[in-house]
């Protein structure tokens, strides 16, 4: 059994208000125009014929897509029946007709006998007797000699791209179900979104429905499928929910999916976001981009890479940290108690220059295969912090120069307390390259050159930072030799390379508390949509 | 007018009530170090001041596994069912 037509109510050109299915519960014609589609124009003159004829039998439905249109049909063929009024789009929507005319058959209980798109007389000749037969009257007098045998369609307002997206987003089946929020008329929508407290400082796109509509294209998912549940609040993160604040932070809806990965990474018991957010010492997720999907949506992987200027870089890490304000609910003086902060809780992530490098790039060395699109976060309380060597020539030279500068982290004499992001400038990795230097032999090199004595990590008159004096004088003096190196394990130094070809300038993010304890750095599968 | 979406997780603030005062302390008191340094010492004075002031009380240690992550939900449930108040020792 064919299924019934959406039902509606419109008013027309008479300023009456008409309804299908009406009370009558008559066979009905149902047809679509618009003022400005030449096909129209022919049809509408047998569609006045067919309510002159029949409609003492059957309700007819003569519905225009624009009211001022409707008021020029009207007058330009003299028309015996008014014309409805769906300029809202909202039942030419339901009716899901992508041209016009579109003319629909029911039967006297509002199911479907007939659809035509477009005009084609021979079609509209079996529509004809149709009607003839459902109103029990004789045929209309129509001259179907004199006119065309086919004409095609113009498009439907109701598919046209300016429409579309708000039609979908108010339709009863809408995906969206988040809580609408109205802006009154007075209202600026974007201090508004200031005054709700839905920002970081910034101004933000407002989320509209067609906006959230057009970021939910980016990704198969289902709208209320959970993307994680977002700490401190222990927010249900569902995906309309992480594209209301992609849309906000700027994103375009290619880049839903790597939010999406990167919220879901964040959102572990590994990564610990509510410690993160939480620390005083101010940390902040810093996301890496691998795999394929950096060339498809335009990631910055070179020239100020980790700077501002790049779409996709700035609003995948705005959205991240939007979305873990707005529904995990840290907020700074609330749940975060950062004290000074950083610039990287507005946003920071940045793709790797795969390319550029001898290394395998950071989600194979996760595991992954090179094929993958991958995002990796790591909790940094700082960076980049420069490491400046213009002058080395040797691999050797230059590890131990980024090792130096790695020994500031935190404070020269915290050994064994955090993880670091090193990422490696292109011209960096050309002279790490000439020795064939793996990312395991800068590792090394690293743990080699930072290791000190324990007792040189000993508080003292310069600085009260180290082991107490007390717990020193506990220990041998073969235990006070051994040498301590500054990361716990060869694996807590995380290296990725980036940046312009120019500039012998490397990267350090530094770490917050690393390792189980902490932060441990997650990656996520890009879901390749 | 603009209709904008909203970008939380819809949940008001739950306002949370505080356990009633009943103006005397007994019974096993709790005390947690959520584990930053020196947390242990202070707690350490604060354990001797209340066995000199609230004669009779049992005093229960216990601590967090790490600072930089919420309680355990069987520590937090172990505290509430053995304890009859908390005093938890915060920072450094």
């Amino acid at each position: 059994m064919k299924p019934l037509l959406p039902a509606f109510s419109l008013r027309d050109t008479a300023a009456a208000d008409r309804s299908f299915p009406s009370a009558a519960a008559r066979p009905a014609l149902i047809a679509f125009v618009k003022e400005d589609c030449p096909t129209c124009g022919i049809v509408l003159p047998l569609l006045d014929a067919f309510a002159l004829t029949y409609g003492g039998g059957i309700d007819v439905f003569l519905i225009g897509q624009t009211q001022e249109g409707n008021a020029r049909l009207m007058q330009r063929h003299r028309l015996a029946s008014p014309l409805l009024d769906d300029s809202r789009l909202k039942v030419s929507f339901a009716y899901d007709i992508d041209m016009v005319p579109a003319v629909f058959v029911a039967d006297r209980d509002g199911r479907e006998i007939e659809r035509r798109m477009g005009f084609d007389r021979g079609e509209w000749q079996t529509v004809d007797a149709s009607l003839a037969l459902l109103a029990g009257r004789a045929r209309a007098p129509i001259d179907w000699n004199a006119l065309p045998e086919w004409r095609p369609g113009c498009g439907s307002l109701s598919v046209d791209p300016r429409y579309a997206d708000r039609l979908r987003a108010e339709a009863e089946n809408s995906p969206l179900r988040a809580r609408k929020i109205e802006i009154a008329p007075d209202d600026d929508e974007v201090e508004f979104m200031f005054d709700q407290g839905f920002t970081d400082g910034l101004p933000v796109v407002p989320p509209t429905p067609e906006r959230v509509i057009r970021m939910l294209a980016g990704t198969r998912r289902d709208p209320q499928s959970l993307v994680a549940v977002v700490p401190p609040n222990m927010g249900e993160a569902t995906v309309e929910k992480v594209a209301i604040n992609a849309v906000m932070a700027g994103c375009k809806p290619e880049y839903l999916p790597v939010v999406i990965a990167a919220l879901e990474a964040v959102c572990t018991d590994a990564f610990n976001v509510h410690g993160v957010m939480a620390t005083t010492m101010g940390a902040s997720p810093v996301v890496v981009v691998n795999g394929p999907i950096r060339h498809r949506i335009g990631m910055n992987m070179k020239i100020g890479a980790l700077g501002q200027g790049t779409r996709a870089n700035a609003s995948i890490g705005r959205a991240l940290r939007l979305a873990i304000r707005n529904i995990g609910g840290a907020r700074p003086g609330g749940t975060e108690r950062s004290t000074l902060g950083n610039p990287m809780k507005f946003t920071m992530c940045f793709a790797e220059w795969e390319e550029r490098s001898h290394w395998p790039p950071l989600h194979v060395e996760r595991g992954f295969a090179p094929s993958d699109s991958v995002v990796t976060i790591y909790g940094m309380t700082g960076g980049p912090s420069l490491i400046v060597d213009q002058t080395s020539r040797t691999a050797g030279q230059l590890a131990g120069s980024i090792a130096q500068c790695m020994e500031s982290i935190h404070h020269p004499k915290a050994h064994m307390m955090s993880d670091a992001l090193l990422v490696v400038c292109p011209e960096h990795v050309d002279t790490l390259a000439t020795e064939g230097y793996t990312k395991a032999d800068l590792r090394r090199r690293i743990q080699d050159v930072t290791s000190r004595p324990l007792r040189e990590l000993v508080s003292d008159e310069r600085s009260g930072v180290g082991m107490s004096a007390e717990k020193a004088k506990t220990l041998s003096a073969e235990a006070l030799d051994r040498r301590m190196p500054k990361f716990s394990s060869d694996d807590m130094i995380h290296i990725v390379v980036a940046g312009s070809d120019a500039g012998k300038f490397s990267g350090l993010f530094h770490g917050w508390v690393g390792g189980e304890i902490g932060s441990q750095p997650v990656s996520r599968l890009i879901d390749p949509t | 007018m603009t209709t904008i979406l909203d970008p939380t997780d819809e949940r008001e603030p739950v306002a949370r009530q505080l356990s009633p005062r009943t103006g005397t302390i007994a019974g096993t008191v709790a005390f947690l170090d959520i584990s930053k340094p020196r947390g242990n010492v202070l707690l350490d004075r604060l354990e001797e001041q209340f066995k000199q002031r609230v004669p009779g009380i049992d005093v229960v240690r216990y601590s967090k596994p790490t600072f930089t992550k919420p309680a355990p939900e069987a520590l937090r449930q172990e505290i509430r069912s053995k304890s009859d108040f908390v005093v938890e020792a915060l920072a450094d």
